[in-house]
């Protein structure tokens, strides 16, 4: 298999990235969006994290069974994530006395 | 490597070897004699070898295992709580647990029979990452150090389950040593399973392509998926348990903002596959065991391979069934009910396609098959007791009784462990190169069969008339089952003792095996045993389809292939 060669430049840029993406984490932190809160929050943590698996653990320059292999592995977390929020978001659908 | 000259005919006349004496030496260079010494054994990396360690270790842990099991065994004898004390009892079936499923039930047929068996299977030298094969091993003992270390310093009183708060805010014993040697553990299997699906995927013989694979493939393959997805989530949830207990950051706790139950929706959401990474490696088992020893082509081989892959992928939707009495909403509980209701089709698949196998089959009831037959009735029953639980309302009733109990031991001991004894018993000849005494063999499996079920029978009645688990006294009218059940146990080990010591014994004076006993068509056969360091003398290239079997009168009329010819009569190897 071929190696990718990444620039510097770009390592330098994702970088860059990500520290405004965690400035900006603190920043939201600090305002208070009701039921977004936590939202706002998963998101930039995600999009930090793809950042990081598309360029610095070189994945979009990978095959295509390591994409498989990384997309299986988020459909499965995704499954863990969902069947638990199966349970989370209706258990108020019964209105019985608590 | 010794002047020994290689050639593709299996060990060199066996049989004139017998009448060298007992200590006669193998007349072919393989992976026991290549080289001595302890060195050679603990920084091998072969994976023959490797096997062979976990072998080792698992036995041990396996006779502890069986230690606390027989002690809460003797406790139960009477209704009232006289031999240990309520704490006590409490750490003896915690223990039992862990050692039993972590590790125990976990590695025994991946990391003994796998790991031996799935490069000889698919015509390979070793697995594709040798040192990762020997790290897991590795791994694999300093998890159990940990554990072990938390036994001696007083134990652990959580049940396996280490559900919280009893694992967080009530328990005083060592659970972060344990976690943690679970934790470490689960490294060991993360890199079997990496390893295994790797090696399927890139190391197959020439023309060995995936319908052709034998189905202990298929299922390890399964299993090793299970491994590799599951594996990190428990890891990553006994690190917040210990979070919690250390530094007290609130996950589980609600007076931290944390939720109890969601410890348990992590926790079954790897324990439950978990318990497909028992059951998968022993159906494969299975299938070839009552392929072999009934000379016919698995019944409807490609459902069986994807029924493997089908309930690795339903195992991980299925884990909120255990959640039906703790608070769950009974929406989510609905789906997990259905779910776990479909798991039924793909397992059923292979109990009535194993029995199609058999079927017009040129059955011998070698100790082998005894096991997978055993299996076939025991697993059946496990699994349809599971169908009860898995009904929202029945499992009201019986969750947390002693039906569970039995329902999990049926799958546990009468599946994966009659599996895992099955196979042992298979391809001890390849293993060791010695046969082990078929007579021995028989009687052992049937006290065995018998054992278990006046062990783990009554303890469905007890539980459907309402006895819970893990209590250690328990009300006068349930002694009669009780008794039964603890007789059950002490046959059951006095029949786990039989193989226990005539393995030992054939491994020093069992007659030297031929490298086919069982006239097998697998690749695995098809070399010396035991097989070389490098596994085949030649590259094998494939040319045929998975099972090919004839009966036996067939085969004596008009023989068997080449290779085979060479090797002695199936009924002399085996008496």
């Amino acid at each position: 298999m071929s190696e990718h060669i990444v620039s510097k430049k770009l390592y330098f840029i994702i970088f860059g990235a990500l520290m405004v993406l965690t400035g900006l984490t603190v920043w939201v932190a600090n305002l208070d969006l009701g039921r977004l809160n936590t939202p706002v929050a998963l998101a930039i943590a995600v999009t930090k994290a793809i950042l990081v698996v598309l360029y610095f653990m070189h994945v979009r320059y990978s095959s295509r069974l390591t994409w498989v292999v990384v997309a299986g592995g988020f459909l499965w977390l995704m499954i863990m994530v969902g069947l638990t929020m199966s349970d989370y978001l209706t258990r108020g659908f019964l209105t019985y006395p608590r | 490597m010794s002047s020994h000259d290689p050639s593709n005919s299996p060990s060199s006349d066996p049989s004139g070897l017998g009448a060298l004496g007992s200590r006669a030496r193998f007349g072919h260079e393989n992976y026991i004699n290549a080289n001595y010494g302890i060195k050679s054994w603990l920084l091998t990396k072969d994976h023959k070898r490797i096997a062979l360690l976990y072998l080792a270790s698992v036995t041990v842990f396996f006779i502890l295992g069986g230690i606390y099991a027989l002690t809460i065994r003797l406790e139960l004898l009477t209704p009232a709580g006289d031999i240990v004390q309520p704490m006590t009892y409490n750490k003896l079936f915690t223990q039992h647990g862990i050692i039993m499923i972590f590790f125990f039930l976990i590695p025994s047929i991946p990391a003994v029979l796998g790991n031996f068996l799935v490069p000889l299977m698919i015509g390979a030298k070793d697995l594709a990452f040798p040192k990762l094969n020997l790290l897991s091993w590795y791994l694999y003992l300093a998890g159990a150090l940990f554990t072990i270390w938390a036994l001696l310093n007083g134990g652990i009183d959580t049940g396996w389950t280490f559900y919280t708060p009893y694992s967080t805010t009530f328990s005083n014993t060592y659970v972060v040593a344990a976690g943690l040697g679970i934790f470490i553990n689960g490294f060991s299997s993360i890199l079997t399973g990496l390893n295994f699906i790797v090696t399927i995927h890139t190391m197959r013989a020439p023309g060995m392509t995936w319908f052709r694979l034998p189905l202990f493939i298929w299922s390890h393959y399964a299993t090793s998926l299970i491994m590799v997805l599951g594996t990190p989530v428990i890891a990553i949830t006994i690190l917040l348990v210990a979070m919690e207990r250390i530094v007290h950051i609130g996950i589980f706790d609600p007076r931290l903002g944390g939720d109890p139950v969601l410890f348990q929706h992590f926790f079954w959401f790897y324990s439950h596959p978990a318990v497909y990474i028992m059951i998968l490696p022993s159906m494969g088992v299975v299938s070839e065991l009552i392929s072999t020893h009934s000379r016919k082509n698995v019944f409807g081989y490609s459902f069986v391979a994807f029924s493997s892959l089908a309930i690795a992928v339903f195992g991980f939707l299925v884990w909120g069934h255990h959640l039906f009495t703790s608070s769950q909403s009974v929406y989510a509980g609905m789906i997990f009910s259905f779910v776990s209701f479909a798991v039924a089709i793909p397992s059923a698949v292979k109990v009535f396609n194993w029995t199609a196998t058999l079927y017009k089959g040129s059955i011998s009831y070698d100790t082998p098959m005894l096991y997978a037959l055993g299996f076939i009735g025991l697993f059946t029953i496990g699994g349809l007791t599971g169908l009860f639980l898995a009904a929202l309302g029945l499992d009201v009733h019986l969750t947390d009784s002693y039906f569970i109990v039995a329902h999990f031991h049926y799958i546990m001991v009468g599946g994966a462990l009659m599996g895992y004894l099955g196979g042992l018993h298979n391809w001890w000849p390849k293993i060791t190169g010695r046969m082990y005494p078929e007579g021995w063999g028989r009687f052992s499996a049937l006290v065995i069969f018998v054992g278990f079920n006046l062990t783990f029978f009554p303890q469905f009645l007890l539980g459907y008339m309402g006895m819970p688990r893990r209590y250690h006294a328990y009300a006068e009218e349930f002694q009669v089952l009780n008794v039964m059940s603890t007789a059950g146990a002490s046959i059951l080990g006095f029949g786990l003792l039989i193989p226990g010591i005539y393995f030992i014994w054939s491994m020093r004076y069992g007659k030297f095996a031929p490298a086919n006993p069982w006239a097998a068509t697998g690749l695995e056969w098809r070399t010396a045993s035991p097989p070389p360091t490098e596994n085949f003398f030649r590259t094998p290239v494939v040319t045929w389809e998975a099972y090919e079997y004839r009966p036996m009168e067939e085969m004596e009329v008009i023989g068997p292939d080449k290779e085979q010819a060479a090797q002695p009569a199936h009924g002399e190897a085996t008496t």
